[in-house]
């Protein structure tokens, strides 16, 4: 088992602290099927450029950091870029800290059991506060990594907005509670089937994704009718196909939890 | 943020994504930072099929960086290691810590604070 991030110097006040969902992630990704998929699409004998991975909402950076700091074992390379965005601007600190601790941590030792590669590592290029991935160039993305607020709400939290970026400092007690509350709430609430911002992220990825090699994964529970979403996808024509790669906690013959792959099939 | 960030940012606005104007961003007010990093020659080989050129050019010319060559390092010069090392200052090594990004297009501006860049935009704008 690849070692998990350290995430020791986050405070999870108002960022989401590393759950089942996150590490559904970690597994899946680093599965061997997975690995050896990714490696063979981003194999350097294929093309020597640099693949750049792109988390949206990295809360704590676990996700991130992980991908980036295990990138020999999960690409087959570690001449990786990464970046994330997040609506929240500790979230936005707490990923930036989490990924450059985990590549330090993994590929700057010599003591470690990673490979022969010392000369290169993985780097870490900035955290974004944006909404989702409004602020990325169309068509740069080779991975897509998207653990949304999916859990089905009444309502869906207002869509964040620069006015988000609030200094808590002059807040009374009840306004900076709402604050945290509001922030917290992004992290899981996905009004309507729980699929609102997801939906958003979906119809985003065809322009995000590098066109010949980009892939995305997102993850899905099973009140947003994953089967729906993959049928959606696949209707999208142009080769795209969706398929579940990973899950967790079986419940009554169903998965509670399901990652998808998204990526198109060129002829 | 690294340097090399802006070759994948353009403005956020809806109506900016088909504007050739709204990419690359340009920097105002910036404060660099520099951090000494390792120089990885492979590393640098490797991005550049990822870089814009044209873009960076502007971008090293606003923040007054040397001058880059005209054309993208390619076959005799990518063992040029001089030229590999500017890159791999200009991009990797440079951190900017304080100032905006403003669209060519729009004139949106986006502040950079402690190293952050903000892309939430007004809600007038979402």
């Amino acid at each position: 088992m690849l070692p998990t991030p350290d995430t020791a110097h986050v405070s999870f006040d108002t960022v989401y602290e590393p759950s089942e969902d996150s590490y559904l992630f970690l597994d899946t990704l680093s599965s061997p099927s997975e690995s050896s998929w990714l490696s063979h699409r981003f194999s350097p004998s294929t093309s020597t450029s640099s693949p750049l991975i792109v988390e949206v909402g990295t809360g704590s950076g676990v996700v991130l950091g992980f991908v980036a700091a295990n990138s020999q074992q999960i690409f087959g390379r570690r001449d990786i870029l990464a970046l994330g965005t997040d609506v929240n601007r500790n979230a936005c600190a707490a990923t930036q800290e989490t990924a450059q601790r985990a590549i330090r941590d993994r590929q700057c030792t010599t003591d470690n059991d990673n490979d022969n590669d010392t000369s290169t590592t993985s780097t870490f290029l900035s955290p974004i506060m944006a909404d989702l991935g409004t602020p990325l160039r169309q068509g740069t993305v080779d991975v897509l990594l998207f653990n949304p607020p999916y859990v089905p709400t009444e309502e869906l939290p207002q869509i964040p907005s620069a006015t988000t970026d609030q200094a808590m400092e002059g807040m009374s007690r009840s306004e900076k509670f709402d604050h945290e509350s509001y922030l917290l709430s992004l992290t899981y609430a996905g009004g309507k089937d729980g699929m609102e911002t997801t939906d958003r992220l979906l119809d985003a990825i065809p322009g995000l994704l590098h066109p010949g090699r980009g892939v995305a994964y997102v993850l899905l529970c099973r009140q947003n009718r994953p089967d729906e979403v993959r049928d959606r996808i696949a209707a999208w024509g142009d080769g795209w196909k969706a398929e579940s790669v990973g899950s967790s906690g079986k419940q009554a013959g169903w998965e509670k939890l399901i990652i998808l792959r998204i990526w198109r099939e060129l002829p | 943020m690294k340097l090399f960030t802006a070759n994948f940012l353009a403005c956020a606005v809806k109506s900016c994504r088909t504007s050739p104007a709204s990419f690359p961003l340009h920097f105002r007010d910036a404060e660099l930072e520099q951090q000494e990093l390792d120089f990885q020659p492979d590393f640098i080989r490797n991005i550049l099929p990822r870089l814009d050129w044209d873009a960076l050019q502007v971008i090293a010319n606003e923040l007054g960086f040397p001058k880059l060559p005209e054309n993208k390092p390619a076959d005799d010069s990518l063992g040029d290691e001089g030229l590999l090392r500017d890159i791999h200052k200009l991009l990797l090594e440079t951190q900017v810590i304080e100032g905006k990004l403003v669209c060519g297009n729009c004139g949106h501006e986006y502040m950079i604070k402690e190293g952050i860049p903000n892309f939430l935009l007004p809600s007038h704008l979402v």
